[in-house]
C-alpha cells in the first residue's frame, strides 16, 4: 500500500511534468494552428538557462526565475523571427521548418555550452527526503514539482477560464478568423501565447534538469510524449492536457512499477524480465489508439475546433 | 480530427534524428576505420576514445611497419542501424583494413556480420557482448577490453566478501544491460531479491524502480548506467534518500568522464575496473601523464582501451612486416597480446576476450582537489569470462 503511495507520487509528478509542456503545445497547435517540433528544444533552453543562471548568481529560486523570463524572451524571439512567416502555411512546412529549429538549437548550445551536458545544483533543503506519511519517505525535490505544476495548473486554468485574455485565446482556438474579423489584436496574441508556452517548456525543463541533467536534444524524446498527450485531449483543450498528462504519466510509471511483477504470473522469470520494459514503453501508444477509436477527436476537443 | 492527423504524424517524424558523414580516400597505408558515438549526450566517450586513439597514434609517430596511419572516424549516433550503415561504408567505399571501436553491445552486434564477412580485422575496444564471446566467437574478432559479465563478476565477487546476502539489480533493457546483470548473479553467492531493466537510452527518470527498491530493502543495489545515465542515476539515488540506507555497487557508472558532473554523489561508491589511471607499469604512466598534459582531464577506462587497440594493431603490422594480405601472420601475432598494453599484460582467450586482472576503484580527491579513481584492491586475479567454453575455436 505504502509502495502504491509512492508510486503513485511518481506518476503524478512525470504527469504534472508532461503538462506544462502539452499545455504550450496544445495552445500554440489549437490557436495557431502551428505544428510545432521544436518546443523540445524550448524545454531545453530553459534547463541549460537554470544550470547557467544558478551558478552565476549562487541562488537557486533567483536563478530558476531569470530562466523563466529568458526562456519566455527566447521564445517571443523565435514567434517573431521564425513562426510569424509560417501561419496560413501548410503543415508539411510547419514540420520542415521546426525541425531545422531542432538542429539549430541543438547545435547553438552545442557551441555555447559544449556537449557535455550540465547539472543544476539542488540547494540542501531540496536534496534531502521527507516523511509525508509514516514510514513513507519521498524525494523533497519531486514533492515541489508537484506543488509548482499543480499552482502553475491552477493559475492557467484561471488565466484561461475568468479573464479577458483567457477569453480571447479561448475563442481562437475555437475561430481564430473571427475574433481577428472583430478587431483584435491577432499578431500580438500570437507573440504572448507562444511566450508563455515557451516558459512553460522552459520552466518543464529547468525542474526535469535538477533529476535528469540538462542534455542536448532532452526536448526530443519528452515531446513525443507530450504529441501523445495532446492527441489524447483534445488538440487546443488546456483541460483535455491535464487530465491526459496525468494519465499518461501514471501509465508510464504504473507500467514500469508492476508490469514485471504481473507478467511473471503468466510467463518465465527471464521472459518476464525482457518483456516487461518492452510492454510498459508501448502501453502509452497502446492507449492513444484505444482512445482515437473511441474519441477520434480526443477526450477533450476544444470546441468549434475542426 | 485532421489536427490529430497532423500531430500524430509530427510525432513520426521525431523519431528521426540528425547526423553527419566525413570520408577520405588514401593508398599505400594502414586503413583504420573507428566507430564511435561522437553526437549526442554520450559524444563525450567517442571523444575520449578518439584522443586516446589519436596519443596511441602520436607516441607510434603515426607509422606502423613503415607505413603511414590513416584513420577514419565514423558516428554511429548510438543507434544501431546507424551504426551498420557506417561499418559498411567503412568496408565498401573506404576499403578499411581493419574496424576498430564500438561503445555499445547493441551496435557492435548489429555491425559484427558485414565486417566479418568480409574477412576484415574487428578490433572491439568497448563493447564486449556475450554472444561474440561464446557461439559468435571468430579468428578475426579481438577485444581490448573485456567481456561484459567480467566486470559486474568482479563486483558480486566483491559484494561476497563484505558479507552482502540480498541484492537488488538495475539496468538497461539492452544486450550489454543483461549481461551485466547475469554478471553479478553469476558470481554473487546471496539471493538477487529483485531486478529491473529500463528502457534504453531514452528513460533516464528512475523514479519507479527507486521506489521499488526501497520497497524491497535488499542489504545492496548493483546498477550498471554507463555515459550521462551515470550521472542521472546518481542524482536521483542520493535525492531518493536511499544513499545511507542502501549502499550502492556499481559497473560502469562512475568514471572519469562522468566523475567531474557526479561530484560528491559519487564518494563513497565502489566500482571494479579492468583499468585504473594510476596503474603502476611505466605505458600506463606515459599514457595518463601525456594524456593529461594534452586534455587537461584524466583518460578514461574507454579512452585506455582505445590506446591498446592502437598497440595490438601496430604489433600485427609489424610482424607482418607492412604486408597487410597476411592474415594469417597479423592474427598469430595479435594472439599473443605482444604489446605494451597499460593494463599490463594480459593473455587472450580462445574466443579473444582478454583474460585479466579487475581491481577494487574507489573515488578519491587527487593532489589538485579535483575528484579521481584509485585502485584500492586487486579483486580477481587472470579472470577469464565463462562464454569462452562455449566458442569452438581452438588455437
Amino acid at each position: 500500500m505504502l509502495l502504491f503511495v509512492e508510486q503513485f507520487l511518481n506518476g503524478l509528478q512525470f504527469g504534472l511534468l508532461l503538462f506544462l509542456l502539452a499545455a504550450g503545445l496544445t495552445l500554440v497547435f489549437g490557436i495557431m494552428d502551428l505544428v510545432n517540433l521544436a518546443h523540445g528544444s524550448l524545454y531545453m533552453v530553459g534547463a541549460y538557462f537554470a544550470a547557467t543562471f544558478t551558478a552565476w548568481t549562487g541562488h537557486f529560486v533567483g536563478g530558476v526565475l531569470l530562466a523563466l523570463v529568458a526562456t519566455l524572451l527566447v521564445g517571443m524571439a523565435v514567434e517573431v523571427i521564425a513562426m510569424r512567416r509560417l501561419y496560413g502555411r501548410d503543415h508539411l512546412d510547419h514540420v520542415l521548418a521546426t525541425f531545422g529549429l531542432i538542429l539549430f538549437f541543438n547545435e547553438l548550445v552545442r557551441l555555447i555550452w559544449g556537449p557535455a551536458g550540465m547539472n543544476l545544483t539542488l540547494p540542501p533543503w531540496l536534496n534531502t527526503a521527507v516523511e509525508i506519511l509514516p514510514g513513507v519517505y519521498y524525494s523533497m525535490y519531486r514533492l515541489s514539482i508537484i506543488v509548482v505544476a499543480l499552482a502553475v495548473a491552477t493559475g492557467l486554468y484561471l488565466i484561461v477560464m475568468r479573464t479577458r485574455i483567457g477569453m480571447l485565446i479561448r475563442a481562437g482556438a475555437s475561430n481564430r478568423e473571427m475574433i481577428s474579423a472583430l478587431g483584435i489584436n491577432i499578431k500580438l496574441l500570437y507573440t504572448f501565447v507562444f511566450g508563455v508556452g515557451a516558459a512553460l517548456a522552459g520552466l518543464a525543463g529547468l525542474m526535469q534538469a535538477a533529476i535528469l541533467t540538462a542534455q542536448i536534444g532532452m526536448g526530443e524524446n519528452i515531446l513525443i510524449l507530450a504529441f501523445v498527450v495532446i492527441i489524447i485531449g483534445g488538440i487546443g483543450s488546456i483541460r483535455g492536457a491535464f487530465i491526459a498528462a496525468i494519465f499518461v504519466g501514471l501509465i508510464d510509471t504504473v507500467g514500469r512499477a508492476f508490469l514485471p511483477d504481473i507478467l511473471k504470473l503468466a510467463l518465465s522469470p527471464a521472459a518476464a524480465a525482457t518483456a516487461a520494459p518492452a510492454l510498459s514503453s508501448m502501453l502509452i501508444y497502446l492507449v492513444m489508439a484505444i482512445i482515437l477509436v473511441v474519441r477520434p477527436a480526443g477526450l477533450f476537443p476544444a470546441p468549434g475546433s475542426r | 480530427m485532421r489536427k490529430t492527423l497532423v500531430a500524430a504524424s509530427a510525432l513520426l517524424a521525431l523519431a528521426a534524428g540528425p547526423g553527419a558523414t566525413s570520408a577520405l580516400a588514401q593508398q599505400k597505408s594502414v586503413k583504420i576505420g573507428f566507430v564511435s558515438t561522437f553526437s549526442g549526450p554520450t559524444a563525450v566517450i567517442g571523444n575520449d576514445m578518439r584522443n586516446s586513439f589519436d596519443l596511441a597514434l602520436d607516441h607510434i609517430g603515426r607509422k606502423m611497419g613503415g607505413l603511414p596511419v590513416e584513420v577514419i572516424y565514423e558516428d554511429d549516433q548510438q543507434k544501431p542501424e546507424v551504426g551498420l550503415q557506417k561499418t559498411q561504408k567503412l568496408i565498401e567505399s573506404d576499403k578499411v583494413d581493419f574496424v576498430v571501436g564500438y561503445i555499445w553491445s547493441n551496435v557492435l552486434l548489429a555491425s559484427l556480420k558485414p565486417v566479418l564477412d568480409s574477412k576484415i580485422f574487428l578490433i572491439s575496444s568497448n563493447a564486449g557482448p556475450s554472444q561474440i564471446a561464446g557461439e559468435l566467437c571468430n579468428e578475426n574478432f579481438f577485444s581490448t577490453s573485456w567481456q561484459n559479465d567480467q566486470t559486474p563478476q568482479a563486483i558480486g565477487h566483491y559484494m561476497n566478501q563484505k558479507g552482502v546476502k540480498t541484492v537488488y539489480l538495475l539496468g538497461p533493457n539492452y544486450a550489454a544491460g543483461k549481461d551485466m546483470l547475469a554478471g553479478v548473479a553469476s558470481t554473487f553467492k546471496g539471493k538477487v531479491i529483485g531486478q529491473d531493466l529500463t528502457k534504453w537510452p531514452d528513460q533516464l527518470d528512475f523514479s519507479a524502480e527507486l521506489t521499488k527498491v526501497k520497497a524491497a530493502k535488499p542489504d545492496a543495489l548493483f546498477v550498471f548506467y554507463p555515459g550521462a545515465a551515470g550521472v542521472q542515476f546518481l542524482n536521483q539515488y542520493v535525492q531518493s534518500g536511499l544513499k545511507g540506507q542502501v549502499p550502492l555497487y556499481t559497473a560502469f557508472t562512475i568514471d572519469s568522464l562522468s566523475l567531474p558532473r557526479q561530484g560528491e554523489n559519487a564518494l563513497g561508491i565502489p566500482g571494479a575496473q579492468h583499468w585504473v589511471n594510476d596503474l603502476p607499469n611505466a605505458a600506463n604512466k606515459k599514457y595518463v601523464a601525456d594524456f593529461k598534459a594534452k586534455h587537461k582531464a584524466y583518460p578514461s577506462f574507454y579512452g585506455a582501451q582505445s590506446y591498446d587497440a592502437v598497440g595490438l594493431i601496430n604489433s600485427a603490422v609489424v610482424a607482418a612486416k607492412g604486408d597487410l594480405t597476411k592474415k594469417d601472420v597479423m592474427r598469430a601475432e595479435m594472439r599473443k597480446a605482444n604489446y605494451q598494453s597499460v593494463r599490463g599484460p594480459y593473455k587472450y582467450g580462445n574466443n579473444h576476450f582478454p583474460i585479466q586482472n579487475f581491481y577494487l576503484q574507489d573515488v578519491v580527491k587527487d593532489a589538485d582537489g579535483k575528484l579521481t579513481l584509485k585502485t584500492v584492491a586487486t579483486i580477481i586475479k587472470d579472470s577469464q569470462d565463462e562464454h569462452a567454453k562455449k566458442c569452438k575455436m581452438k588455437w
